[in-house]
Order: C-alpha cells, then sequence, then structure tokens
C-alpha cells in the first residue's frame, strides 16, 4: 500500500524520457531551486550523520538499565523518557538509526548492483537470456514485495541476516526492469552504434558508453526505494523477523513500545517518528530529483 | 477480443507454475527438519530413526525434491495444500477459514481509500495548486512515508486509549472493523488521490472537454459525464495494484488488532516453521492477487475500449 506511493511504470518511462532530453549539467541547478528536494536531502543528511555519529554522542549506554526509573516520560536527564527496563529511550534511538538506516543503504546498494548486472545482461543479450530472465522478473513482480520477502525471511528464519538476505532477493527487479529499459533505449542511440561499429568489445560498450548514461534515472529509483526499504525492513524488524530484542532497531523498538502503549506512549512515539521522518527525507528528495530531471512534469 | 482474453488468461499459467515454484523451492531450501519439528511439537521427545521415518512418510517427505513439487502443484490445483506441521489439519482447511476475515478488512480497507481518494482527488484537480491541493500533496507525501504498523498504534492511541470510542482487538460488530480499516486504507488513499488528480487534470485538457464546455453544457454535467467517466479510468486500475499490498499489509495489520486471518496464520506460521502453511499462504495470496488483476485488465478492456489489444498491459508493481 503506503509504498506504491508513486506509480513506478510511469517514473520509469519519464526518467527513461528524461535522460534523453536533458544534459545532466542542469540537474544540481534545478535541484537546488527545489525546496521539498533540500528539506529531503536535509532529513537525510541529519538521518545519517546520527547513524554514523550516533554511538558516540549517545547520552547512555543503550542497554543499560535503571529498574527505578521505569517507563519515565520525557525530561531533562532523559529526553525523550525512558523505557520499559529503564534505558535510555534517546541512547537506544540513536543506536537504531545505525541498524535501521545502514541495513536500508547496504540492501539498497546490493539490489542496485544486482538489478543493474540483471538489467544490463538482459538489455544487451536480448533472445533466450532476455526472455528468460524477463520471466523471472515477471513472476517476481507478480506478487507484493513484502509479502514475499515475508514468506523467504519466514523460511530463512527470523535473525537479521536472514532479514536483509530476504529483501534483497526479492526487491532487485525493480532496478532490473529499470536498466534493461535504458540499455533498449539507449542501445539504438547514435554514439553507442558508432562505438559498436568501431569495433569496441559488448563489455566496454556497456561500461563506456551505456551505463554512464543512466546514473541519474538509477539514481532517483534507488532514492525512492531506499525509503521504501527502511519501511520494509522496519516493519518485517517489527514482526520480530528482522533484529531480535535487546539490540535496539527502529521497527523493533517498536514492537517492544507496543506492549506498553497504554502506561507510556512515548516508547512508540519516537521510534515511530524517526522511521517516518527519515522515509519522508527520502520521498522528498526521491520526487525531487525526478521533478528536476523531467521537465515534463506538471 | 476473444483472443485477447484468451492470452491474457493464459498467461495465467505461467505465471502462477512461477509463483508455485518459488513457494515450493523457498521451503525445500529452508533449513531444518521438518518432520524433526513435527515430532518434537506432537510428542515433545526426540524422535528414533523409525518414527521419523513414519512422519516423512506421512507428509510426503520420503519422495524425491521433484516428485513432491510435481503432487504438491497437482494437490494444489484440486484444493489440497497438505497437511499443517502443527496442528495436522489440512492447510487449505485453515487458510479457508480464515479467508473470509481478511476479504472482509480487504475490502473495508478498500471502501475507507476510495472514499477519501477519489473526492479528494477530484477536487484537488479542480482547484489545482489552491492550498487544498497543496495540503493533499503533503498528506500523500505523509501517506507514502508512514509505517503502518505505526499508523495502526496512533489510531488506537487515539480511539481505544484516549477516547475510548472504538475496540482495538478482535473480529466482532463492524465497530471492530473501523481501526485495521482505517489503517490499510488511509496509505492507500494517498495514491488514490494523487492518481485521481493527474487523472482528472489531464482528462480536463482534452479537446472534447472544451468542447463540451463551448457548446454550453453545466460545468457540473461536463464534470460527470466527460471528465470522470475518462478520468476514473487509471484508478479502478490501481486497485487492482493495491488489493495486492492489501493483502501483504494486512498480515502486519491483522497481527496488530488481532484480527483472524490468513495474514495473521502465516505470520504464526513462520514462527513456528510451519512451512506448509507458508507455502500454502503464499500460493492462495499469489492466486487471488494474479486473478484480481485478471478481472481489473478485463474491466479495463470494457471501460475503455481504445486499449489497442495487440500488446497486453502488463500489471505494474512495485
Amino acid at each position: 500500500m503506503a509504498e506504491s506511493a508513486l506509480d513506478l511504470a510511469e517514473q520509469q518511462r519519464r526518467l527513461a524520457r528524461a535522460e534523453v532530453l536533458l544534459p545532466r549539467r542542469s540537474l544540481t541547478r534545478r535541484l537546488a531551486r527545489d525546496k521539498t528536494a533540500l528539506a529531503g536531502l536535509v532529513i537525510l543528511l541529519v538521518a545519517f550523520s546520527m547513524a554514523l555519529l550516533g554511538p558516540h554522542i549517545a547520552p547512555y549506554d543503550p542497554d543499560a538499565q535503571n529498574v527505578l526509573n521505569r517507563y519515565a516520560g520525557p525530561s531533562a536527564e532523559h529526553l525523550l523518557g525512558t523505557d520499559n527496563l529503564g534505558r535510555d529511550e534517546l541512547s537506544r534511538l540513536l543506536h537504531g538509526a545505525r541498524i535501521s538506516l545502514l541495513s536500508a543503504l547496504a540492501v539498497g546498494i546490493a539490489i542496485m548492483l544486482i538489478g543493474i548486472v540483471i538489467g544490463t545482461i538482459a538489455g544487451l543479450a536480448g533472445g533466450f537470456v532476455d526472455g528468460l530472465l524477463m520471466r523471472i522478473v515477471d513472476v517476481l513482480l507478480a506478487f507484493p514485495s513484502l509479502l514475499l520477502a515475508l514468506a523467504v525471511t519466514g523460511m530463512l528464519g527470523p535473525g537479521l541476516l536472514h532479514l536483509l538476505v530476504a529483501v534483497t532477493a526479492v526487491w532487485w527487479v525493480e532496478y532490473a526492469r529499470l536498466m534493461r529499459g535504458l540499455v533498449l533505449s539507449v542501445k539504438e542511440r547514435p554514439f553507442v552504434e558508432s562505438a559498436r561499429a568501431l569495433g569496441l568489445p559488448p563489455r566496454l560498450v556497456a561500461l563506456r558508453h551505456v551505463i554512464p548514461n543512466m546514473i541519474s534515472p538509477v539514481v532517483v529509483l534507488g532514492t525512492l526505494l531506499t525509503g521504501r526499504l527502511l519501511l520494509a525492513l522496519s516493519t518485517l524488524s517489527f514482526l520480530g523477523l528482522g533484529v531480535q530484542p535487546p539490540t535496539p532497531e527502529w521497527g523493533a523498538m517498536l514492537s517492544e513500545g507496543a506492549a506498553f502503549l497504554a502506561r507510556a506512549p512515548h516508547l512508540m512515539l519516537f521510534p515511530g517518528l524517526a522511521i517516518t521522518i527519515t522515509a519522508l527525507g527520502f520521498n522528498l528528495l526521491g520526487d525531487g530529483l525526478r521533478d528536476a530531471l523531467d521537465p515534463t512534469v506538471q | 477480443m476473444l483472443s485477447y482474453i484468451a492470452r491474457r488468461i493464459a498467461y495465467l499459467v505461467p505465471t502462477w507454475l512461477g509463483i508455485t515454484l518459488l513457494a515450493f523451492v523457498l521451503s525445500a531450501l529452508a533449513p531444518g527438519d521438518p518432520a524433526r519439528t513435527y515430532f518434537l511439537r506432537a510428542h515433545g521427545r526426540q524422535p528414533s530413526q523409525a518414527e521419523l521415518a513414519i512422519v516423512r512418510e506421512r507428509f510426503g517427505l520420503d519422495k524425491p525434491v521433484a516428485e513432491r513439487y510435481l503432487a504438491w502443484v497437482w494437490g494444489a490445483l484440486r484444493g489440497d495444500l497438505g497437511l499443517s506441521y502443527s496442528t495436522g489439519r489440512p492447510v487449505t482447511e485453515e487458510l479457508l477459514r480464515r479467508l473470509p476475515a481478511t476479504l472482509q478488512l480487504a475490502a473495508a480497507a478498500t471502501a475507507v481509500t476510495l472514499a477519501i481518494g477519489v473526492p479528494v482527488g477530484i477536487v484537488a484537480a479542480l482547484k489545482r495548486n489552491s492550498l487544498i491541493d497543496q495540503v493533499t500533496r503533503g498528506a500523500a507525501m505523509l501517506g507514502a512515508s508512514i509505517p503502518s504498523f505505526w499508523l495502526a498504534y496512533l489510531l488506537i492511541i487515539l480511539f481505544s486509549v484516549k477516547l475510548g470510542l472504538l475496540p482495538a482487538l478482535g473480529r466482532g460488530g463492524p465497530e471492530h472493523l473501523i481501526l485495521p480499516a482505517l489503517t490499510l486504507g488511509l496509505g492507500d488513499a494517498a495514491v488514490i488521490t494523487r492518481l485521481t488528480r493527474s487523472s482528472v487534470l489531464a482528462v480536463l485538457q482534452q479537446d472534447y472537454v472544451t468542447v463540451a464546455r463551448a457548446k454550453g453544457l453545466p460545468a457540473r454535467e461536463v464534470l460527470i459525464r466527460h471528465v470522470l467517466r475518462n478520468a476514473l479510468i487509471p484508478t479502478v486500475t490501481q486497485l487492482g495494484v493495491l488489493f495486492g499490498f492489501l493483502i501483504a499489509y494486512s498480515a502486519v495489520v491483522e497481527v496488530i488488532f488481532v484480527w483472524p486471518g490468513m495474514g495473521r496464520l502465516a505470520v504464526r506460521a513462520i514462527f513456528q516453521r510451519d512451512y506448509n502453511v507458508i507455502q500454502g499462504f503464499v500460493v492462495l495470496a499469489g492466486t487471488v492477487f494474479v486473478l484480481i488483476n485478471l478481472v481489473v485488465d478485463l474491466l479495463y478492456l470494457w471501460l475503455d475500449p481504445r486499449v489497442t489489444l495487440g500488446q497486453s498491459r502488463r500489471v505494474e508493481m512495485a
């Protein structure tokens, strides 16, 4: 549901078109004028600084318990309050940022690489290889990714590593399809044809001429997808399939906090806000990047 | 026309087989011995070799993988998905018993989505760049960023804990349906709002709308007869895609609201390593999803006679 906010196919078509229409140079200028994209960028910068610096700036040990000060609301001493074991919520949130964001980023990069390789192979090879790969992509796309990731994690068994493997195995398909489309559209363009006519081996044609022309659409999709991955990973962790307690991770923290929602609603409030704001950052930036790339967008 | 429908239906076969293969391969690769797990749960002790052999035979685990797959697909076609490792009862029975609750929830969520998304989208398009348009843009962006499980708890805190208006858990009267349906429906409403807005905008620029206006038709008539009829076609199509997400996220929402549906059963099966149930859930959910997309495709054909039959419209999924 929420993750399908933007019709991806339409986006991909626009992206493919935009790439043809616009020189890459003007991108930064257009982006700088777009306030929502800048807001997204700022949110993400803050979020990633939290992930990188979090453990160093956290005021307390995220696992230190204090039975005398449980379920405490926000105060000067504990800015975001304490949880059911008296642990400092802010420190846990800061430590959790590292796991939540870096997981999403790691999977985001992994699926990008897999998708690029498979999509490029399909687009360049054509024929049987293309047909076979695209049938696999079709089957995987014929299914809501979250449901599939849920099933794969279920089969592998709960745990962060299994969760990351499952989500990677399921989510690469969109990239593959985008890449294949881009390769097919770039393949026919004059500079690629001339490189071929000059006798450059296919591997070098791909590396030097095809891939550099696809960077911007891939970056846009990557931004939007990483936001969705953050949501999916935290959803699955919330269900207990990912990070196991007591390790702080935003989704898992929310799941722990949910048991005390009547007594200490702040335990649910802050991790949820952290996830929502970060996902919003990805969506704002992705949307802004897309609009900056596509002059025809309304 | 008929040949298009036939081709579209024939296209389902490899997709469906792909889904079954996927579900089956997943559980075949899964670590752990389901026969041992079953015996441990049923008898509370480690099985002997002879006992293991009996359990394996009962669940058909003694045969080669390929043969098991064929037998399982053949069974699935006849509605037999094997036995649950945790209850020993047929998986089909376990799933079908919970299907109505899941479908009820999905239908209610779709109603929420349409009731909010379509009117708000139309207003946003008609008053383009107004305050209301800006607000819906922001709301849609927020809707795409908010995790549904968190939204569920926010609704519970507001309506059950603070206001005490609605029950938070279980299935019963219509009041039980409100919070889970809102949770599932609100996120989709954001998608439908944006989609409706952009398709209404696109139709408003068409010549036939200008003509209708020029011949003096009242604005209301133009809107209903010419604009909406055409603009809502993409909305209908998108509903098919969204339904798949509804099924996926209903697993999460069912767990939170203790809603006795298929999704909750599947999540429980994951923790019990009940592979047959997970496998069955994947296939049943996949079948429902693929069939709904077929219906939507055919509906699309009927709604929009301009569709070119030469190339089948592929289901675009996120």
